[in-house]
C-alpha cells in the first residue's frame, strides 16, 4: 500500500512539473496570440484590449496559476480559432480516439501474443522461421504505410470497407465500430510485431533455466512446463511492454486518423497545431501526458501484484 | 586465413540499403529529371522506361522525387541522431558521473519525455518551433536526447565505480579526461547500438511527421509527404503510393538487419 500510494505521489508531482515545462514553452514562444485573433488590422488599442481580455498582460506566474487552477476544474479556457470551450472541444472528439486505442490494444494482444507464443512452442521448425520473417517485415512498416497499404488491399480491391466513409457513432452505431476495425488493425500491426518479438524472445531465455531443467525431472510434461511454469515468467516484461505499447499507439492513432478520415483528436491536435491555437494544444498535451502517466502507474502497480518482490529493497 | 561467412540477414540488409541509400546519396547532387519541374502533359503518367516510377499528379517525375526526398529523409536522420547523442552523450555523462541533486531534477524530466513517443515529443517541438527540414531535424534532436542521456547515464554510473577509473583518478586524473578520455570509449558499444535504433526511429518520425503535413515543407521533397499526396490517389495510381511507401520500408528494415549483425 505504501509502495502505490508513494508511486501516486510521484506521478502527480510529474504532472505538475510537465504542466510547468508545457505552459512556460508555449508562453514564450514568439508570436502574439491577441494579434493573430484580431488580424493584423487591429489598433493597438483593441489589441491591449484583447491582450487584456485573454488575460495576456499579467505576469507569466499569475497565468500560470490561474490556469493550473481552472485545470483542475477541468477547465482548460478557450480555443483560440473557434469560440468554444477547449474541454468541450476535446471530449467531444476523445470517444473516438480512445475507440481506436482499445481497439488496437485488444488486436495488437489478440494477434501478437499467440503467434509468440506458437513460434517460441514451435522454435526451430519451418513455421518459426516464417513467422520471424514476416515479423520482421512487418516491424519495418510504419502504421502509416499499413493503414495506406490495408486501405489498397481491404477498401480499394476487396471492397470490404468504404475509405473515407467514417460515420458517426450517434448516427450509426454498428457501422462506426465496423468502420474501426480497419484503422485499429493499421495501428496494432507495427505494435504486433513487437510484443510477439518480445513474448518470442524471453520464453526461449526461460527455456534455458533451472527451474526449467527441474520441472522436467520431476517429470511434468512438455507442455505442463511450458504453459504452466514458462509462460507465467515470460508474460512479466510482456506487462511492462503493454504501458510502453498505449503510449506508442497514442503516436500512432493519430497518424493512423489522417489515413482512414477519422475526426478523433489526432486532426484537432494537427489543425490546432497549424492554427497556433495553443490552449489546444496545451490541453491535449496534458491529457496524453496523464494517459501516459497514469498507464505507467497501473503498470508498476500491476507488476507489483505479478511479483511481490518488486519495490521492497 | 579462413574466409568470413556472411549471413542471410546481413547481405539481405547490405542490399537493401544499397537499393536505397545510393539514390539518396547521388540524389543529393543529381536527379535523372528535377525534381520539382512540373509537366501537365505528364500527368498521373504511368510506369515506363522514361520515367521508371511514373509521374505524380504535377507531372513531377516521381524515381527523381523519391531521390531527393530520401536524400532529405536521410539527412535530417543523420543530423536528428547526431544531435540528439551528441547533447545526450554529454548530458548523461555529466549527471551518471557527478549524480546528485541536478542529477535528480534532470533524470525526472527526462522519465516523463521519455514516456513520451517520440513523435508527440517532435509534434510538441515542431509547434513551438514550426516547420520545415531545420525545424524537423532541431525539434526530433532535442525529442531524441532523453533516451541518448539515459542509456549514457546508466553506462557512466556502472563504470565509474570500476577499478581504472579509480586508479585514474588516483594518477591525478581530471574529471573532464576521465568522463571522454577514460570511460566514453567504453560506453562505446551500447551507444553505437543505440545510435542504429535511433537512426531507424528518426526516419520513421520524420516520415511520420511529414505525412501528417508538419514537416518537411514543398517545394522539398520527402518520402512521408509524398506518401500523403499517393494517398489520395490511391484508386487510380497504387504504384505512387507502393513504390512511395516501399522505399521507407526498404531503408528501415535495411538498418534492422544490419543492427541485428552488428550486436
Amino acid at each position: 500500500m505504501k509502495y502505490v500510494l508513494k508511486k501516486i505521489l510521484s506521478c502527480i508531482i510529474t504532472l505538475f512539473i510537465v504542466s510547468l515545462l508545457v505552459f512556460v514553452a508555449f508562453a514564450l514562444i514568439p508570436g502574439d496570440p491577441a494579434l493573430s485573433r484580431l488580424g493584423t488590422n487591429a489598433t493597438e488599442a483593441t489589441l491591449a484590449a484583447m491582450r487584456h481580455q485573454m488575460g495576456l498582460d499579467r505576469p507569466l506566474a499569475v497565468r500560470y496559476l490561474s490556469w493550473l487552477a481552472d485545470a483542475l476544474r477541468g477547465d482548460f479556457g478557450t480555443s483560440y480559432s473557434y469560440s468554444m470551450t477547449v474541454s468541450s472541444m476535446i471530449l467531444d472528439k476523445l470517444p473516438i480516439t480512445l475507440t481506436l486505442m482499445l481497439f488496437s490494444m485488444i488486436l495488437m494482444v489478440v494477434i501478437g501474443v499467440p503467434l509468440g507464443v506458437y513460434a517460441s512452442y514451435k522454435e526451430g521448425t519451418v513455421i518459426d522461421r516464417i513467422i520471424q520473417i514476416i515479423n520482421q517485415i512487418n516491424m519495418a512498416i510504419p502504421p502509416f504505410f499499413s493503414g495506406i497499404l490495408i486501405t489498397l488491399i481491404f477498401g480499394v480491391t476487396l471492397k470490404m470497407f468504404t475509405p473515407g466513409g467514417f460515420v458517426s457513432i450517434n448516427r450509426d452505431p454498428l457501422g462506426f465500430f465496423a468502420y474501426m476495425f480497419f484503422p485499429s488493425l493499421s495501428v496494432a500491426l507495427p505494435k504486433c510485431a513487437m510484443i510477439l518479438n518480445l513474448l518470442y524472445s524471453s520464453l526461449n531465455g526461460e527455456k534455458k533455466k533451472d527451474y526449467v531443467r527441474t520441472a522436467y525431472s520431476r517429470g511434468n510434461t512438455s507442455n505442463a512446463v511450458f504453459f504452466g511454469h514458462m509462460l507465467k515468467n515470460a508474460s512479466i516484461p510482456t506487462v511492462t511492454f503493454l504501458g510502453m505499447a498505449l503510449a506508442d499507439m497514442i503516436a500512432g492513432s493519430i497518424i493512423v486518423e489522417q489515413v482512414f478520415g477519422i475526426p478523433g483528436l489526432g486532426r484537432i491536435l494537427l489543425t490546432s497545431i497549424q492554427n497556433r491555437d495553443y490552449p489546444v494544444v496545451i490541453a491535449i498535451i496534458m491529457l496524453i501526458a496523464m494517459i501516459v502517466i497514469v498507464t505507467n502507474l497501473l503498470v508498476d502497480v500491476l507488476y507489483k501484484v505479478i511479483d511481490p518482490r518488486v519495490g521492497n529493497q | 586465413m579462413k574466409k568470413r561467412k556472411y549471413s542471410f540477414n546481413f547481405i539481405l540488409g547490405t542490399v537493401l540499403l544499397a537499393l536505397t541509400l545510393i539514390p539518396a546519396i547521388v540524389g543529393l547532387f543529381w536527379t535523372p529529371y528535377d525534381p520539382e519541374a512540373m509537366d501537365v502533359s505528364l500527368k498521373m503518367a504511368g510506369i515506363s522506361i522514361k520515367h521508371i516510377y511514373g509521374c505524380d499528379n504535377f507531372g513531377r517525375d516521381i524515381f527523381s522525387r523519391v531521390m531527393s526526398g530520401s536524400a532529405i529523409t536521410v539527412v535530417i536522420a543523420v543530423g536528428t541522431v547526431a544531435l540528439g547523442s551528441i547533447i545526450g552523450t554529454i548530458l548523461g555523462a555529466f549527471t551518471g558521473y557527478f549524480g546528485g541533486i541536478i542529477d535528480e531534477a534532470l533524470m525526472r524530466i527526462n522519465d516523463v519525455a521519455l514516456a513520451f513517443p517520440s513523435l508527440l515529443l517532435a509534434l510538441v517541438m515542431v509547434s513551438l518551433l514550426g516547420s520545415g527540414k531545420y525545424q524537423v531535424m532541431l525539434a526530433l534532436g532535442i525529442a531524441f536526447i532523453p533516451s541518448y542521456a539515459r542509456i549514457v547515464r546508466s553506462e557512466y554510473i556502472r563504470i565509474k565505480n570500476l577499478d581504472y577509473v579509480k586508479s585514474a583518478k588516483l594518477a591525478g586524473a581530471s574529471d573532464l579526461r576521465i568522463m571522454f578520455v577514460h570511460i566514453l570509449p567504453n560506453a562505446k558499444t551500447v551507444l553505437l547500438s543505440s545510435v542504429m535504433i535511433g537512426f531507424n526511429n528518426a526516419i520513421l518520425a520524420e516520415a511520420g511527421l511529414s505525412f501528417l503535413g508538419i514537416g518537411v515543407q514543398p517545394p522539398d521533397a520527402s518520402l512521408g509527404r509524398m506518401l500523403s499526396e499517393a494517398q489520395s490517389h490511391l484508386f487510380s495510381h497504387p504504384s505512387y503510393a507502393l513504390l512511395t511507401g516501399c522505399t521507407i520500408v526498404a531503408i528501415i528494415l535495411g538498418f534492422s538487419l544490419l543492427s541485428k549483425e552488428i550486436k
